[in-house]
C-alpha cells in the first residue's frame, strides 16, 4: 500500500501511520537485495541440454559464489534470437547457426559468435503405451512414417515387424513433436531427412517446421510431460528426459543395420565416427556409421560472443569455460550425455584465446 | 509554491496572490497523470503499430485470411489464431451463459438478500484467482477428465457431427473452452444479476398479480428488462476470455492449424505470442507476432467498447423506468 | 387444478431449481478450485519451499525462495509507479474533470483496463527489453503498473464520488481551498474504499504471469538488481506445470496454494472493509 501523504493528515489514524513505517522499512530491504554487488550472467537457449547446465552453473556457482550464471532454457530458437537481440550474454543450441544469422549479427554490427561443442546427446523416442513395457525396436521408415502420418497404428507392420514377441495395441499414435523453435527438432529433422527422401521434400530440416500432425509441447519438458500424460502418444526428447521419467524409448536401427539403444556408449560412437571436425566446430552427426553408434545423435553448443566488453564477465565466461572442458566432462555419464573427444577439447581450448 | 507573476497593485490581497498556490498545483498534479493514461494508451498504439510494421508492409490484409504460419519459409497468417480465439471464447459462452444467467437468476429472483450476497460474494472471487493457477488445474484435472470420460462421452452420442469427431487428445479447443467458461462465469452472474436486480418490481408484482408462476413472471415480464445488461455482460465475459492467456496456453495444444473437431489441438493469438516470442528469430516473424499483438487488441477494444455501452444503456434504462 | 395449470407448475418447480442448480455448479466450482489446491499443494508448502533456491531438473527438494522474493520486487516497483498515477488520476475524474476530457479519460482508461495482458507485455518489452537489451524486473514492473493504473484510477473516482456533497460544501465553507478540501475531508472520507481498490488491483497484478513472460523473464538464482532478469511466483507456476518432473509438479501445486491463498486473503480482507455492495470492479 502506498504511503500517501495526504492520508497523514488524521491525526487520530495509527494504522495508517503504522502502515507508513512498514513500508519504509520493508521496501529498502527489497530494493536492497535488488541492488547486491553479485554479478548475474544471462544465457538462454537449449532444452536439450538444460540438465546438465543447470547441473554445471550450479557447481560452477559454489565455487565461485559472486557469480550467478542464469540459463533460462527457453529452446534453440530463443537462444539465437536473444543473442542476435543482445538481451543475453550468451546463448545455447543444438543447431548450429546459419550463415543467414551469423550474417544478420554481422549486419547488426554485433560481435560473430563462437560455437562452443559442450556435451554430446542423444534424441530418443520416447512412447507411452499401456501395456507395452520392454523397449521396441524402430526402424527409420517407422519413425519417418508415424511422423510423416503414414503409419497411424501402434500395430502397423512397420512396427510390428520389428518386434516380434510384443503385443501392440490397435490404437491410435499420438504424434507429439515441439511446438517451439527446437535444436532438438532440428536434430531430429536432419536425421529424418538424411534416412526418409519424403520427409527431405515435404517438410525439411530445421528447428521449426511445420508439422504434419500431432500435438505440440514446449520445449524438452513439455514434450516429455505430454508424453507422460497422454496414453498411446509417442515424442522425440534428449536422452535424459526419458530417463529421469522412467519413461521408455525405443531402439533405432542405424546406417549399419543394428538396432542401437542410446546411452553414453552409443553416443561416445557416434562422435568417434565424426571423424572431421571443422575449425568453427559447425558439423552434423546423425546417422553415423558404425555397428555401436546411436544415429540420432548430436553435439549441442555454446554460443559465446567473440568480444565481451564488460571484463568481469569476459572473466567469468572464460574461467566457466576452461572449467567445463575439465571438470564439468566428468558429469556428463551421470546424465547419461557423451563427454567430448579430446581433440575436440583441445581445439575448443585454442578457441576460448579468441574471445576479445 | 508558484509565486504570483501578477504585480501586486492596491486592492490585491493576500489571498489573491496565493491563489495560483495550492489549487492550480493541485489541478496541474492530477491533470497530468490523467492526461498520462491518454499518453501511455497511445503509446502501445503506436509501438504495436511500429514493431508490427515488417509483417504488415510484407502481407498486407492477407495476414488476417491467410492459413499459413510456416517460421521456416517466413509465411505468416494471422488465421488459425483469429479462428481458435473466437472458437474458444465462443465456446467459453456457450457454457458459461446458460450457467451464468440460470445462477444470475437464481441470485436476483430466489435466494433471499443475506444468502444472494454471501454467494455472489463467492462467485465473484472466482475473479480474483489469477489464470495461472487455472491452468494449473486445468492441466492436471480437467485434460485427464475430458480425455477419459468427457471427451468420450461426447463422440459416443454425437460422433457423427464433423465437431465431435476425430482423434481425441484431452487438450483442444474444447478443453480450453471449458477453462475459459470457469473464468467467465463471475463476470457473467455478477452483471446480470444486477442487471436483474435492476428491473422495477412492478414488472414481476403485475405478472404475479396476473396468476404467472414465478418462473413465468421473471421469464417473460422481468429477463426482457434485464435483455441488455445480460448482453453487456456476454460481451464483457467474452472480452475477457478473447485475451485470456496462460489458462489457454497450458491447454490448447499448440497447433497452428485449424481443425474442425472440437477435441483436436489449435491455437490462439495469446498462447501463439506467448509461447513463441521469445525465441521469433528473424524481423518477419517477431512483426508477425506483433501484429497478431495489433488484432487481438483491436478485437478486444471493439468488444469492450460494446460492452460498456450495453452496460450503461441498461443503468439509463432501468432507472428511467422507476 | 386442471392440467394445464399442473404443467406450469411443473415447469415453474423444474426451471427454477436448474437456475439453483446452476447456482450451485457456479458457485462450488471455487471450492473445487480450493480443495484441489489444498488436497495436492498442501504438502508441498514446507520449509523447503520458502526458502530453498531451484534445483537442476531432476534434482529433488527445491524451493522457490527466489520467486517469492522476486514477485515481491516486482509488484512493490510496479505499485511505486502504478498506484500514485492511478490515485492521481481518479482525484482528477472525480474531483476536477470537465466534461469531455474526463469523458475521454475515463473511457480510455477503461480501454486500457481492456487490453489482454500479453499485448501489454509485448508493449513493455518494445519500450525496455528492446532498447536496454536487457529482461528485467524493471520492464515486469512497468507491465505490471500499467494494467494496475485502470484499476485504482476507476475505483478511486468511484469512491470520491461517493463522498457526500454536504462534506464538501461544509470544507468549502469553512474556507478551505479546493486541494486542502480534497487532500483533508474527502479523500480520508473515502479511503477506505480508495484502500479496498488499491488492494483489489495489487492482488490482481500480483497474479500474473503473461506480462512477466519476456520482461522480467525468470532467474534460477537471487535476482542481483532490477535491471536484471527476475524469478516471479506466477511465471514459475506456469513452468513448473507444464514440465515432467514429479517434484516440479508438487511445486507449482505448492505455490499456486500459496499465491491463491494470498490473492484470496486480499479480495476477502477488502471487500469485507467496503462491507456493501456486489459490484464488482471493472
Amino acid at each position: 500500500m502506498l504511503p500517501t501523504p495526504f492520508l497523514n493528515f488524521n491525526k487520530g489514524d495509527k494504522s495508517m501511520k503504522k502502515l507508513v513505517v512498514l513500508g519504509l522499512t520493508v521496501l529498502p530491504t527489497f530494493l536492497a537485495t535488488a541492488a547486491m554487488g553479485a554479478e548475474t550472467i544471462n544465457g538462454a537457449g537449449a532444452t536439450f541440454p538444460n540438465p546438465i547446465y543447470q547441473q554445471w552453473f550450479g557447481e560452477f556457482k559454489m565455487a565461485h559464489p559472486d557469480v550467478s550464471i542464469n540459463y533460462q532454457s527457453l529452446g534453440s530458437g530463443a537462444g539465437v534470437r536473444q543473442l542476435t537481440e543482445g538481451t543475453v550474454d550468451f546463448g545455447a543450441s543444438d543447431m548450429v547457426m546459419t550463415d543467414d544469422q551469423l550474417k544478420a549479427m554481422a549486419d547488426a554490427k554485433k560481435p560473430t559468435p563462437l560455437h562452443f561443442p559442450t556435451v554430446l546427446g542423444a534424441v530418443v523416442l520416447t512412447y507411452n503405451i499401456p501395456g507395452v513395457t520392454s523397449d521396441l525396436n524402430l526402424t527409420p521408415e517407422a519413425i519417418a512414417g508415424i511422423y510423416l502420418g503414414s503409419v497411424t497404428k501402434w500395430n502397423d507392420p512397420k512396427i510390428a515387424s520389428a518386434n516380434p514377441g510384443v503385443s501392440l495395441p490397435a490404437k491410435d499414435i499420438e504424434v507429439v513433436h515441439r511446438s517451439d523453435g527446437s535444436g532438438t527438432s532440428y536434430i531430429f529433422t536432419d536425421y529424418l531427412s538424411k534416412v526418409s527422401p519424403e520427409w527431405k521434400m515435404k517438410v525439411g530440416v530445421n528447428a521449426s517446421v511445420s508439422w504434419p500432425l500431432g500435438l505440440g509441447g514446449k520445449g524438452n519438458e513439455g514434450v516429455t510431460g505430454l508424453v507422460k500424460q497422454t496414453p498411446d502418444s509417442i515424442g522425440y526428447v534428449e536422452l535424459i528426459y526419458a530417463v529421469q521419467q522412467k519413461m521408455p524409448y525405443a531402439n533405432v536401427k542405424n546406417a549399419s543395420g543394428k538396432f542401437v539403444k542410446a546411452s553414453f556408449t552409443s553416443v561416445t560412437a557416434a562422435a568417434a565416427a565424426a571423424k572431421e571436425m571443422p575449425e568453427d566446430f559447425r558439423v552434423s552427426i546423425t546417422n553415423g556409421m558404425g555397428a555401436g553408434v546411436y544415429p540420432i545423435s548430436s553435439f549441442t553448443w555454446l554460443l559465446i560472443p567473440s568480444e565481451i566488453k564488460d571484463p568481469a564477465k569476459k572473466k567469468s565466461i572464460t574461467d566457466f569455460l576452461a572449467w567445463m572442458l575439465t571438470t564439468g566432462q566428468k558429469d556428463c555419464e551421470g546424465l547419461q550425455y557423451a563427454q567430448l573427444p579430446k581433440a575436440v577439447v583441445a581445439k575448443e581450448q585454442k578457441q576460448i584465446a579468441l574471445i576479445k | 509554491m508558484a509565486t504570483s507573476t501578477a504585480a501586486v497593485t492596491p486592492g490585491t490581497t493576500i489571498a489573491s496572490k496565493r491563489r495560483f498556490g495550492g489549487d492550480e498545483v493541485a489541478y496541474l498534479v492530477t491533470l497530468i497523470f490523467a492526461a498520462l493514461i491518454l499518453l501511455v494508451t497511445l503509446a502501445i498504439v503506436w509501438q504495436l503499430w511500429l514493431h508490427s510494421s515488417p509483417a504488415r508492409e510484407k502481407f498486407g490484409f492477407s495476414f488476417l485470411i491467410s492459413k499459413l504460419w510456416n517460421p521456416v519459409t517466413d509465411q505468416f497468417g494471422a488465421w488459425p489464431f483469429i479462428y481458435g480465439t473466437i472458437l474458444t471464447s465462443f465456446l467459453a459462452l456457450l457454457i458459461a451463459v446458460p450457467l451464468g444467467v440460470g445462477a444470475a437468476i437464481f441470485l436476483s429472483e430466489l435466494a433471499r438478500p443475506t444468502l444472494s450476497n454471501t454467494l455472489t460474494f463467492l462467485v465473484e472471487l472466482l475473479a480474483a484467482v489469477p489464470s495461472v493457477i487455472y491452468g494449473l488445474l486445468a492441466i492436471f484435472t480437467l485434460i485427464p477428465l475430458m480425455r477419459d470420460y468427457i471427451d468420450p462421452g461426447i463422440q459416443s452420442v454425437l460422433g457423427f457431427l464433423p465437431f465431435f469427431s476425430g482423434h481425441i487428445y484431452g487438450v483442444g479447443y474444447l478443453t480450453a473452452g471449458t477453462v475459459l467458461a470457469i473464468m467467465t462465469f463471475p463476470f457473467i452472474i455478477s452483471v446480470s444479476r444486477e442487471a436483474l436486480m435492476a428491473v422495477p418490481r412492478e414488472q414481476r408484482e403485475a405478472a404475479l398479480a396476473l396468476g404467472a408462476t414465478q418462473w413465468e413472471s421473471t421469464f417473460n415480464a422481468v429477463l426482457p428488462f434485464a435483455k441488455l445488461g445480460i448482453m453487456g455482460s456476454v460481451f464483457l465475459a467474452l472480452a475477457r476470455a478473447l485475451g485470456e492467456t496462460m489458462a489457454v496456453t497450458m491447454v490448447i495444444g499448440n497447433d497452428p492449424a485449424i481443425h474442425a473437431s472440437l477435441f483436436a489441438p489449435g491455437y490462439t493469438i495469446a498462447a501463439v505470442i506467448a509461447n513463441e516470442f521469445t525465441e521469433a528469430t528473424g524481423n518477419t516473424y517477431l512483426s508477425a507476432l506483433v501484429e497478431l499483438g495489433l488484432v487481438l487488441f483491436a478485437l478486444t477494444i471493439i468488444i469492450n467498447g460494446v460492452a460498456q455501452l450495453l452496460i450503461v444503456l441498461t443503468t439509463k434504462k432501468g432507472s428511467a423506468k422507476a | 387444478m386442471t392440467a394445464r395449470n399442473a404443467r406450469r407448475k411443473g415447469v415453474n418447480i423444474f426451471m427454477l431449481g436448474l437456475c439453483a442448480a446452476c447456482a450451485f455448479v457456479t458457485v462450488s466450482t471455487l471450492f473445487v478450485i480450493l480443495g484441489f489446491l489444498v488436497y495436492n499443494g498442501a504438502t508441498s508448502v514446507n520449509l523447503n519451499f520458502f526458502t530453498k533456491l531451484p534445483l537442476p531438473p531432476g534434482q529433488d527438494g527445491g524451493g522457490m525462495a527466489n520467486a517469492i522474493v522476486g514477485s515481491a520486487q516486482i509488484v512493490l516497483v510496479a505499485t511505486l509507479i502504478g498506484l500514485p498515477i492511478g490515485f492521481f488520476s481518479g482525484v482528477y475524474l472525480a474531483e476536477y474533470g470537465g466534461r469531455t476530457f474526463a469523458f475521454i479519460v475515463r473511457y480510455v482508461a477503461d480501454l486500457l483496463n481492456g487490453i489482454p495482458s500479453i499485448v501489454i507485455g509485448i508493449f513493455a518489452w518494445t519500450v525496455i527489453v528492446v532498447p536496454t537489451h536487457h529482461f528485467s524486473a524493471l520492464a515486469g514492473s512497468l507491465a505490471l503498473s500499467l494494467m494496475l493504473i485502470p484499476i485504482t484510477a476507476r475505483s478511486t473516482e468511484q469512491f470520491l464520488l461517493g463522498v457526500p456533497r454536504s462534506m464538501r460544501e461544509g470544507s468549502l465553507a469553512l474556507g478551505a481551498k479546493k486541494w486542502r478540501t480534497i487532500a483533508s475531508v474527502i479523500v480520508p472520507a473515502a479511503r477506505k474504499g480508495i484502500m479496498t481498490g488499491m488492494i483489489l488491483g495489487v492482488a490482481r497484478i500480483s497474479g500474473e504471469a503473461a506480462p512477466l513472460l519476456f520482461t522480467s523473464l525468470n532467474n534460477q538464482y537471487w535476482s542481483t538488481g532490477l535491471s536484471e532478469p527476475t524469478a516471479s511466483l506466477p511465471v514459475m507456476i506456469f513452468l513448473r506445470a507444464t514440465s515432467a518432473y514429479d517434484d516440479w509438479h508438487r511445486q507449482a501445486w505448492a505455490a499456486g496454494l500459496v499465491l491463491l491463498a494470498l490473492v484470496l486473503l486480499a479480495n476477502i480482507a477488502a471487500r469485507m472493509v467496503i462491507s456493501r455492495g456486489t459490484s464488482l470492479p471493472r
